[in-house]
């Protein structure tokens, strides 16, 4: 048998020195700090990406602290956050009764806009409009008013997928169930939804309002419907007029201090505005 | 004393060497799938051990739903992941062996060549392109022909055509691996180019056409972004073709980002009936080549 051609011996050692190598400077790094200072957050999954992004760039700034950011919903965070577990909490809403045993302080803005395609003569629904389209009483465009009686087509209606922030959002604000939404596409992320409704002009989706704003601004073909009178833009969002929206929170369990209160002055503050917008939620730091 | 003979020497420490490593190996992929299953078990464990196992096939999916803890019926999904799947195989296997039967007999050798090049091309092209063509080419036409145009025959064209190569190519290496005599014999016999196509070169490569359309099977199951993108992803049963559908695959990437508690365990129950349908298959089909192979 003839011999396959080996990978030499010295190969081998290299790697194994390579690995060896970065092993040990690993550990190097680490024990300099022999008290590294942690905060752990724990709470909604809607904040964590956006506070793991913050906490990252923080992180790189403070050098030798760490910031552990762990999911289980908003619940877990207040829970967690008063027995002391965690040192913020994050919570996707407003306070609610019996809940001002703790601080909170308004992170960002989350809104939703309600797009069609920029060819639809659509420009505003009012409330009832919207919570009869979503659940299947209003199913062509003409029904909807003297001005979009010469538009007799289906609606295409665009819902987003169980367990998504921007469907409790939307579900919330109209007081609806998820099962009553009569959907007729169901998406994931917001950028399915914008092109599903590009590619459909009878089509109507609810997306997070800073996506649909750049994107229209882009030259996307879609237009935001004002509710009602209220014009849907992420500042109307932000002076808190434009109603489909929440507050995203961090909690604490009593005034901040140290570490926790430069975290968050650092959360709350212009230099991570750009992580907020790039997570599609409006920053309160304009 | 013998003589020193380092050359076999070292060949019987490759041998030693190669056999280890292959043993390592075999073993490596078999633990592999084991330990997948294992991991959808017991990551679905505590929603079976919640749930049971007939809320599960249930009609209706709202697994974020209110106080009596939301519905998890998988059976419409079950319904459009095999609807999809099916209608894409069934749409691509002649097409795919037509093409084969073209590069390996009919064409002449420069354009059969071409051809197969062409194929191995479109094997390659990553499925969310097809997804992403499926999205703004196909869907609008078919909006126009009968909204809201994401729709179960979009899933099926778009699976379609992402499997047709796989099948293309493994029909075509089962085809070029008949021998020769047979054909040289079909030919002495005097029989027809469809007689023999038919009557000799297709029993004959049986096995393999098999093995590609499990493939091809495998693959439209088991698809998820394209699908993802075209389908509609509403939970039921369609009516006609034109009605969306949500397959097993898309249902996990939909949910799975956001999902916590029971949700996220059902996702996996998801996962797990998926993997039963496939092996499933794979086990009929291992009986039909079998058979087949056993009574030519």
């Amino acid at each position: 048998m003839p011999s396959l051609p080996r990978p030499g011996l010295p190969f081998l050692l290299r790697s194994l020195a390579v690995a060896a190598l970065t092993l040990l400077t690993a550990c190097a790094g680490e024990a300099p700090d022999a008290a590294p200072s942690k905060l752990v957050i724990t709470g909604s999954s809607t904040i964590a990406p956006v506070i793991s992004d913050i906490a990252r760039r923080f992180e790189s700034e403070h050098p030798g602290t760490r910031v552990d950011v762990q999911t289980g919903g908003s619940s877990r965070g207040l829970a967690d956050v008063r027995q002391g577990l965690a040192d913020l909490g994050m919570v996707s809403r407003a306070p609610k009764d019996g809940e001002d045993d703790l601080q909170w302080h308004a992170l960002a803005r989350d809104g939703l806009a309600l797009i069609v395609h920029a060819d639809n003569p659509a420009s505003a629904l009012r409330e009832e409009q919207v919570r009869a389209i979503f659940t299947g009483a209003i199913d062509t465009w003409a029904q909807l008013g003297d001005e979009l009686s010469t538009f007799d087509e289906p609606i295409t209606v665009v819902s987003k997928a169980e367990g998504r922030s921007t469907l409790e959002v939307f579900l919330d604000h109209f007081e609806l169930t998820a099962p009553e939404i009569a959907a007729d596409v169901i998406i994931g992320d917001n950028q399915q939804g914008i092109k599903t409704v590009v590619g459909n002009p009878y089509a109507i989706a609810y997306v997070s309002i800073g996506t649909a704003e750049f994107e229209a601004s882009q030259g996307t073909p879609i237009q935001l419907l004002d509710l009602g009178t209220i014009t849907a833009s992420t500042d109307a969002v932000r002076r808190g007029d434009y109603p489909i929206a929440r507050t995203l929170h961090l909690v604490t369990a009593d005034e901040p201090e140290g570490l926790a209160l430069t975290l968050l002055d650092y959360a709350r503050s212009a230099a991570v505005a750009d992580l907020i917008e790039g997570q599609f939620f409006v920053p309160l730091a304009p | 004393m013998s003589r020193w003979r380092p050359d076999a020497d070292r060949a019987r420490l490759d041998d030693r060497l190669l056999v280890v490593a292959a043993r390592v190996s075999a073993a490596a992929s078999a633990g592999i799938v084991l330990l997948i299953g294992g991991f959808l078990l017991v990551e679905s464990l505590p929603a079976l051990r919640a749930l049971g196992v007939a809320p599960f096939a249930g009609m209706s999916w709202h697994p974020t739903g209110g106080t009596d803890g939301g519905q998890f019926g998988l059976m419409p999904m079950l319904v459009g992941t095999l609807a999809a799947g099916g209608g894409a195989v069934a749409l691509a296997t002649p097409l795919a062996l037509l093409a084969a039967v073209v590069c390996v007999f009919l064409a002449p050798p420069r354009i059969a060549l071409l051809l197969g090049r062409v194929i191995e091309l479109l094997a390659g092209i990553p499925s969310v392109v097809y997804g992403f063509w499926g999205l703004v080419v196909l869907v609008p036409l078919i909006r126009r022909l009968e909204p809201p145009g994401p729709s179960l025959l979009a899933g099926i064209l778009v699976l379609a055509l992402m499997i047709l190569p796989t099948l293309a190519l493994a029909a075509d290496a089962a085809l070029r691996a008949v021998p020769r005599e047979l054909l040289t014999a079909a030919s002495a016999l005097g029989l027809s180019r469809t007689t023999t196509l038919v009557g000799v070169a297709l029993p004959a490569a049986r096995s393999g056409l098999w093995t590609g359309l499990l493939l091809g099977v495998g693959r439209a199951l088991g698809e998820t972004m394209a699908v993802l993108m075209v389908c509609g992803n509403v939970v039921q049963v369609p009516g006609t073709v034109f009605d969306p559908v949500r397959t097993l695959t898309a249902n996990i990437a939909l949910e799975m980002a956001y999902a916590l508690d029971l949700h996220r365990a059902a996702l996996f129950v998801s996962g797990l009936v998926l993997a039963l349908l496939v092996t499933v298959l794979v086990l009929a089909a291992q009986a039909t080549t079998a058979g087949s192979e056993a009574h030519p």
